[in-house]
């Protein structure tokens, strides 16, 4: 048996390395697999509370999260590759026609 | 017992995730969160979410790594990126950042409640893919039938803007 605890531990563990991709990493691609990182561990999280509390609840969020993931990726690429077709870069400073 | 299968999957998550930050090359951070979400998929059989498992592997592995590989193909990347970013420190204050993070995290997770042994599931039906549409289907229909207007909204949208733009179009900037 695996105490509880270990599993929210490598799901923090995974949240933290996720955010901190996201903060270091300049490529948009890289900052979104940070992102997607970051949704699984907060997956692992709902899965393994779901088991320690007997209900399928945690599960069905997990389902949920799955499909907007899905989602975020398909729009969220498209978006990339739009950017990267007017102004062949992915690098996220390069998208910076909003900053004053 | 357990822990003979969560020790080498949570090793491999956690060896995943420092590769998807830390490749210089796109194409290896992908390969690397393919490594991360097939290890949490262990994970899931391990909670008894065998459904879920199986979810993670089709949807995650299958179809998102896939698209993610498909977009680095099309773009075919320069390899690397330029080391300094917009503000010097960022790398450093980063890093910093997740750590305080981490820790935070960590207070309010570690607890007596929580370094309890997990109890056993419920029984050999919990977390069957029966289980999982029963709810779905019962307690869970409206966020259901929303999730597929989001897919419908998510389709558009990416068909909208993969479009190829017409001709005149193009000289906006």
């Amino acid at each position: 048996m695996v105490p509880l605890a270990y599993y929210l531990v490598l799901s923090a563990v995974l949240f933290s390395v996720g955010m901190t991709g996201v903060l270091v990493r300049r490529n948009a691609l890289i900052v979104f697999m940070s992102i997607e990182l970051m949704l699984n561990s907060v997956n692992l999280t709902f899965v393994a509370l779901s088991r320690s509390l007997s209900s399928i609840d945690g599960q069905l969020a997990v389902f949920f999260t799955i499909v907007v993931a899905g989602v975020e990726v398909v729009v969220g690429l498209a978006i990339i590759v739009e950017i990267f077709r007017s102004r062949a870069s992915v690098n996220v400073d390069d998208v910076d026609l909003l900053r004053g | 017992m357990e822990l003979i299968l969560f020790i080498p999957a949570a090793a491999l998550a956690l060896a995943g995730a420092v590769g998807v930050i830390a490749s210089r090359r796109a194409i290896h951070s992908a390969l690397s969160l393919l490594l991360v979400l097939s290890a949490l998929a262990v994970l899931y059989l391990l909670l008894e979410a065998q459904f879920i498992a199986v979810l993670q592997v089709i949807i995650y592995a299958g179809a998102i790594v896939v698209l993610f590989l498909f977009v680095i193909m099309l773009l075919h990347m320069a390899t690397g990126e330029p080391t300094v970013g917009g503000l010097r420190a960022q790398r450093a204050a980063a890093v910093v950042v997740g750590a305080l993070f981490l820790a935070g995290l960590l207070v309010v997770l570690v607890r007596p409640q929580t370094a309890a042994v997990l109890v056993v599931g419920p029984g050999p039906a919990f977390g069957t893919a029966e289980a999982v549409g029963r709810a779905l289907f019962t307690r869970f229909l409206l966020p259901f039938e929303l999730a597929s207007v989001i897919l419908l909204v998510g389709i558009i949208a990416a068909v909208t803007l993969g479009k190829a733009r017409p001709p005149e179009g193009r000289g906006v900037s």
